[in-house]
């Protein structure tokens, strides 16, 4: 149980069944099943396992196998570090990534809004905080002014 | 000015009931102090020493005349009856209860405002100089791409956590009154050779603890690569600027640990990619906003006028008045009057009634268009008053205490609220300012020493631009007790420049005389009619300090 909200078609829902386990600490043993490795470890042994990657990490290192990853994740360790939302955007917008985003860490409801806009699709909601009641910040408000990974045209051009 | 549409006023009423339901759910105990921290904060919510604080945006300083009234209700039905004007030309509230501010919110909703993004790590209000558009030396009107800015720069997902706060003025005249080299991007538009707007861009300005003026990054950028510019310069920011410590989180710091010539590589490789693309502005866009600024039917005035001329030369009071706190205006017969909110003891730097503003609202319709502007000396403007006008304003002016004749003298200090509001103040800061104002209320003599900024902060984050006043005073924190550290030399404008510290600080009762010494040297050495940082430049700091560091003081103490 991850705690998790999935945008499907722009339909966000609670996902009961989600496949993934998030590996924080890979040296203290892997279980077994789908897994989400951090970036560092990954790359010793690319591998079926999706990957994770920290705000210090350099989102060019998963270009090269962005056609085989099934999955890729951005952590937040504190909401106010804001650098996952650039990393997002590149990902998306510059190097086309089209698989699953997937927000973890220290993921609240008031910055959800945010997360979609720089395009996440998945948002694995800390913990100790209700998925239910996050689902209500994801939709965020109706205007944009300028422009976003889901929104590329600034609202001047759909004013 | 420019007037809200159905998107921007869907914007600021959906945020209203954003923050509504999320100071509700900290109130009931759902959010946090933590989460809740950012969330008030980019509504413009601090918590201060006595109360909350809430700081409205005031977008490149304008207001109309029914903003205003607004702000005076606010002042008299959630506040103490006042509100202060901040160097970054908005209004600060004093004494708010978090449970109201929804509703103080709303209110100003109303009249198309808020006070989004005013505090927080994100980019903040967009400012530019108070005589924006009348000015007699201004080479393009600044206002329709500041608004563009705004627009922009609010709630825009990827910037709202950036490592730090962020600040953009933008400047076009032959002096620089928006401070552009203080800001984290300074922009200055200018004409090109065929006439195209062009935009000089600076980056890395800021005062704080390590006061460094902007390095300029680019020249000569068509305007209609402003937002995928910024947005290259904000993206570089959010992902390499410093997180591990708040001090040196500033884009500043990121620019002098890169170099400036490894920075501008980085965001011109950012920006290759985005420049032609959806962000570039469009005429159309451009033509939309500018038509909300368009110059008012002025009348066709001659440039003198009979009575103002017979009042000047008949009340000294009043010509003292008119040469230190009106400007030049575009057309003819008109000019601009600054009020001046710097009385002295009766109220510090900045404060306003709710009277005042009602005052200076009726005033604005009157002797203008309704119009009114917040000039980033913290004083109060009105862009379009008739020469004819001027000597029934000043009447008026000085009935509610605004007529203060000391524009850019001595007295018109600059000063954040300091240690009697402020959390992080070191040192009070309005004591001080009146101290010393009280020390040199001889108009004659002020107006005789000539142009001399003073600016006060209370801390080192430097919310009263110490660092560029031609004197300025820094409270310092020594062993629990207040104290004051002078520094002489700084300067805004185009000759931007940073004061230097002149030696140990002093005690709140030491400053007025240090200052009044200050002011001997410089009399004792001032060449004609020099100015006091020309002074300063030319004899350096020695004189100075030996008159204000005498031996005998150095035995006292």
């Amino acid at each position: 149980m991850n705690n998790l909200l999935r945008l499907e078609q722009g339909v966000a829902r609670q996902v009961e069944d989600d496949p993934w386990t998030l590996i924080r600490e890979p040296e203290q043993g892997r279980p077994q099943g789908l897994l989400i490795l951090p970036l560092a470890h990954w790359l010793q042994s690319p591998s079926t396992h999706a990957v994770w990657l920290g705000p210090d990490d350099d989102v060019e290192s998963v270009v090269p196998w962005l056609a085989s990853l099934p999955l890729i994740a951005l952590d937040f360790p504190s909401f106010r570090d804001g650098r996952a939302y650039s990393q997002a955007y590149l990902l998306r917008s510059r190097f086309g990534w089209a698989g699953e985003l997937r927000a973890i860490g220290d993921v609240l409801r008031d910055q959800l809004s945010h997360m979609r806009q720089c395009g996440f699709d998945s948002f694995a909601v800390r913990e100790d905080k209700s998925a239910e009641d996050a689902l209500k910040g994801l939709a965020g408000m109706s205007v944009l002014y300028g422009r976003s990974v889901i929104e590329p045209r600034p609202l001047f051009r759909r004013r | 000015m420019y007037q809200y549409d159905d998107y921007d006023r869907a914007l600021v009423f959906e945020r209203v009931a954003q923050f509504r339901d999320q100071v509700e759910r900290f109130m009931a105990g759902e959010l946090s102090d933590e989460e809740f921290l950012p969330l008030r904060l980019q509504n413009g919510l601090y918590l201060q020493k006595h109360a909350y604080m809430l700081r409205v945006a005031i977008p490149y300083g304008t207001l109309s005349a029914e903003q205003m009234r607004t702000l005076a209700s606010i002042a008299a039905d959630y506040d103490r009856g006042y509100g202060h004007f901040t160097t970054r030309q908005n209004l600060q509230f004093n004494w708010i209860e978090l449970a109201q501010v929804p509703d103080i919110l709303e209110r100003l909703a109303q009249v198309n405002m808020h006070a989004i993004q005013t505090s927080g790590n994100c980019v903040r209000n967009i400012t530019t100089e108070a005589f924006a558009g009348v000015a007699a030396d201004e080479l393009i009107d600044p206002r329709p791409l500041a608004e563009i800015l705004r627009q922009w720069s609010t709630i825009n997902p990827e910037f709202l956590f950036l490592p730090r706060k962020f600040k953009i003025a933008i400047c076009s005249a032959k002096q620089d009154r928006a401070a552009i080299m203080m800001h984290d991007i300074g922009l200055y538009l200018y004409p090109g050779r065929d006439g195209q707007m062009l935009l000089r861009v600076i980056v890395g300005g800021g005062l704080g603890r390590t006061p460094i003026l902007g390095v300029q990054i680019r020249e000569g950028l068509p305007w209609q690569h402003l937002l995928s510019y910024v947005e290259a310069i904000l993206r570089v920011y959010n992902r390499h600027g410093r997180r591990d410590n708040k001090y040196k989180a500033r884009i500043k710091i990121l620019v002098k640990a890169l170099g400036i010539e490894a920075f501008a590589n980085e965001v011109e490789e950012e920006w290759q990619h985005l420049k032609d693309g959806p962000a570039q502005l469009t005429e159309a866009e451009y033509a939309r906003v500018a038509s909300a600024f368009v110059p008012p039917i002025y009348h066709t005035l001659a440039d003198t006028d009979l009575d103002f001329g017979t009042r000047l030369a008949e009340s000294p009071a009043f010509a003292r008045w008119v040469a230190r706190n009106v400007q030049p205006h575009k057309k003819a017969g008109y000019t601009s009057v600054v009020l001046s909110t710097k009385p002295g003891l009766s109220a510090p730097p900045g404060d306003v009634t709710g009277q005042q503003m009602l005052a200076v609202a009726d005033w604005s319709e009157r002797f203008g268009f309704g119009e009114i502007r917040i000039a980033h000396e913290q004083n109060i403007v009105l862009p379009d008053v008739k020469k004819s006008d001027l000597y029934e304003l000043w009447q008026l002016a000085c009935e509610h205490n605004l007529g203060s004749a000391n524009v850019g003298l001595l007295t018109d200090i600059i000063a954040c609220p300091g240690g009697d509001f402020c959390a992080l103040a070191n040192a009070k800061s309005i004591p001080i300012a009146q101290a010393i104002q009280a020390r040199f209320a001889n108009l004659d003599y002020l107006h005789d020493l000539g142009d001399i900024s003073l600016n006060i902060s209370g801390c080192m984050n430097a919310c009263g631009h110490h660092h560029i006043g031609n004197i300025g005073i820094l409270g310092v924190d020594k062993n629990g007790s207040e104290w004051y550290q002078i520094t002489l030399g700084g300067a805004q404008g185009k000759h931007s420049a940073l004061g230097k510290v002149i030696g140990p600080s002093f005690s709140a009762a030491e400053v007025p005389q240090v200052i009044e010494r200050i002011i001997g040297t410089f009399m004792r050495y001032r060449e004609s009619e020099e100015l006091f940082v020309d002074t300063v430049a030319r004899i350096g700091l020695e004189p100075f300090k030996e008159r204000v560091y005498p031996k005998a003081l150095e035995v006292s103490a």
